[in-house]
């Protein structure tokens, strides 16, 4: 837990949280209790409500419904004293083109009521994180985008807050680049015992990062839980096939087979979900061939795409999950 | 695809006993205002146009009325009469609203609301730069003034006093702006409202004086406060010290003050409202 807080183990609670726009209802009684010193993964694809979740949690927008707080004050009533104690890395790196790094950290730090010497400070401490040397004195505009990605980060960081929400940090961003995102992420929850509420819309990323996670999808918190507890959930292993045809016409025939939990079909792709995979696969197989001609038949261990097909009956997109 | 560099496998950020704290009014002004000001001499694309139109129409209307004006209106100098033409045409419409509604869009305005600045510290900060921005504007076209043989009567002071109409007129035009940038967070929308500067700067005394206009445009004129902010100003140039015109000149600033501040003040309300 994290010592510096004056409240109980919660930095972010939520209870019927809702966000409504003109009649459409973007978050719809979502639910939150994230622990000090948690990394929260929020999963969703585009349009679930993520963002519009860490705009209200941020006090960039009201709750329509429900009440929530951030750092034990309401983000609705209180939203000064929940400003002073996060950082935010929204979705777009929100920097102006026409000031220089270290301009825009300085103004970031006297808003928050730093003194010279603490900007100072806190410039030294954040040192290694934005590391682009001399382009620090350069102008925004003239910066890649990782050297912004990294700039937006230290200025989320520059008054040391106690919870910081990253808006899906790693879009846009090549594998390595990623990968170099998370060890960050892990370490400033790690080193700094920072909370950490990330929203992704990339499954591995949830994988590799969250203590938990919450998947949201059309507004609505669907599930909640580890990574493992979820995959938990849709059984033990993942058979997925794919058929010549239409899949569904295989749907019958594998509910009769014994050992299997449930089957998913779309398109040419079956997924079977069973509690022990190796000893199912033959019969699934057999089940199959007397009514398509199988292609490709693949064993695995679920995954929170499995998870989010078995609790939405929609799977990621592809080119929403692959790297840009 | 962007890459990032981050290091790894070293503490990348130390740990901190700093604290976030509010931030005396005052304190957010002069960090919005400085952040405003810096900002000025990399855009020199939005300072040079006004000074060139001023020292343009200044030079310009000088050389064509000065033989009409002055042979027929009896100890008129068209030079003293077209200052304060000049500096208006040159600080009206100055202000920071392309600037905020580019904020607005990169995003960077959502970054101010997330930190405990006050709203309010936001607007006021780009006014005072534009206060800056006006007094700087003014100034080479008075030194131009000033070689070319005008004196202004009321003296040092008085040209202080010159100075601050300008500079507050500048502020009370500008909310108009502002109020289009924060309702609509459109550049295009903020460019079309130099569409007022028309009826404000040329439906009035700037050219000839009051008493020389005639039917509908002298009507439109008497309502326009252009045409008292003109008379102040001038009364400075020309005759030293007038309670009453500069009275109504101020008069006539606060009126369309009121009117922008009220607009603009709405539109920062309706900006920055989370519901």
């Amino acid at each position: 837990m994290n010592p510096r807080s004056p409240h109980a183990a919660t930095a972010i609670a939520a209870e019927g949280l809702v966000r409504a726009f003109d009649g459409v209802t973007a978050v719809d009684h979502v639910d939150l209790d994230i622990a000090r010193g948690e990394i929260y993964g929020f999963l969703g694809p585009n349009g679930a409500g993520k963002s519009t979740t860490v705009r209200v949690l941020c006090t960039l927008l009201s709750p329509s419904g429900g009440r929530a707080t951030v750092a034990g004050y309401d983000v609705g009533s209180q939203p000064d004293q929940v400003r002073l104690r996060i950082g935010v890395a929204l979705q777009e790196a929100a920097l102006d083109p026409k000031q220089t790094g270290i301009e825009l950290l300085r103004l970031q730090g006297r808003l928050y009521g730093l003194s010279r010497s603490e900007i100072d400070g806190r410039l030294a401490d954040l040192g290694q994180l934005i590391d682009i040397g001399d382009a620090l004195g350069r102008r925004i505009g003239t910066y890649s985008g990782g050297m912004k990605r990294r700039l937006d980060l230290a200025a989320a960081l520059v008054h040391n807050p106690e919870v910081l929400f990253l808006d899906e940090p790693t879009t846009g961003l090549d594998p390595v680049s990623r990968a170099r995102m998370w060890e960050e992420v892990h370490r400033l929850n790690r080193e700094l015992d920072m909370t950490i509420f990330l929203t992704t819309q990339y499954l591995e990323e949830a994988d590799e990062l969250a203590d938990r996670v919450g998947i949201i999808d059309a507004g609505k918190l669907v599930a909640e839980g580890t990574p493992d507890e979820l995959k938990r959930r849709v059984g033990n292993d993942v058979i997925v096939a794919r058929v010549d045809g239409n899949a569904r016409a295989a749907h019958r025939a594998l509910e009769r087979v014994a050992g299997v939990h449930g089957v998913e079909a779309r398109d040419d792709e079956v997924v079977v979900t069973a509690a022990d995979g190796a000893a199912t696969i033959g019969a699934v197989a057999v089940a199959l061939n007397s009514v398509t001609t199988v292609q490709h038949l693949t064993l695995r261990t679920p995954t929170l795409d499995d998870v989010f097909l078995e609790l939405t009956g929609n799977q990621f997109q592809r080119d929403e999950v692959e790297v840009a | 695809m962007t890459v990032l560099d981050l290091a790894v496998g070293t503490n990348v950020v130390r740990p901190s006993t700093v604290r976030a704290k509010p931030s005396p009014f005052v304190r957010d002004v002069v960090s919005v205002a400085g952040r405003a000001l810096r900002a000025v001499p990399r855009e020199m694309e939005t300072v040079i146009p006004p000074i060139f139109i001023a020292l343009f129409f200044f030079v310009v209307n000088i050389g064509t009325l000065q033989r009409l004006t002055e042979n027929h209106i009896s100890g008129f100098d068209i030079k003293a009469f077209m200052l304060p033409t000049g500096i208006l045409i040159g600080v009206t419409g100055v202000s920071r609203a392309g600037a905020l509604v580019l904020d607005i869009q990169d995003g960077y305005f959502d970054r101010l609301l997330l930190t405990p600045v006050r709203r309010l510290a936001i607007l006021i900060g780009h006014m005072v730069a534009d206060v800056a921005v006006a007094i700087a504007l003014c100034v080479p076209i008075l030194v131009l003034a000033f070689a070319l043989g005008v004196r202004v009567e009321a003296g040092p002071a008085g040209v202080l006093a010159f100075l601050a109409i300008s500079a507050i007129w500048c502020l009370a035009f500008a909310g108009f702006g502002y109020a289009i940038a924060l309702k609509t967070g459109n550049p295009a929308a903020v460019n079309s409202s130099f569409l007022l500067f028309f009826p404000f700067l040329f439906m009035t005394s700037s050219y000839v004086p009051r008493a020389q206009l005639d039917g509908w445009l002298k009507g439109i004129a008497a309502w326009n406060p252009v045409t008292y902010v003109l008379e102040g100003q001038r009364s400075l140039v020309t005759h030293g010290w007038d309670a009453a015109a500069l009275g109504k000149a101020l008069l006539a600033i606060a009126i369309v003050g009121v009117i922008s501040m009220s607009m603009c003040f709405a539109a920062l309300r309706g900006r920055t409202k989370r519901g």
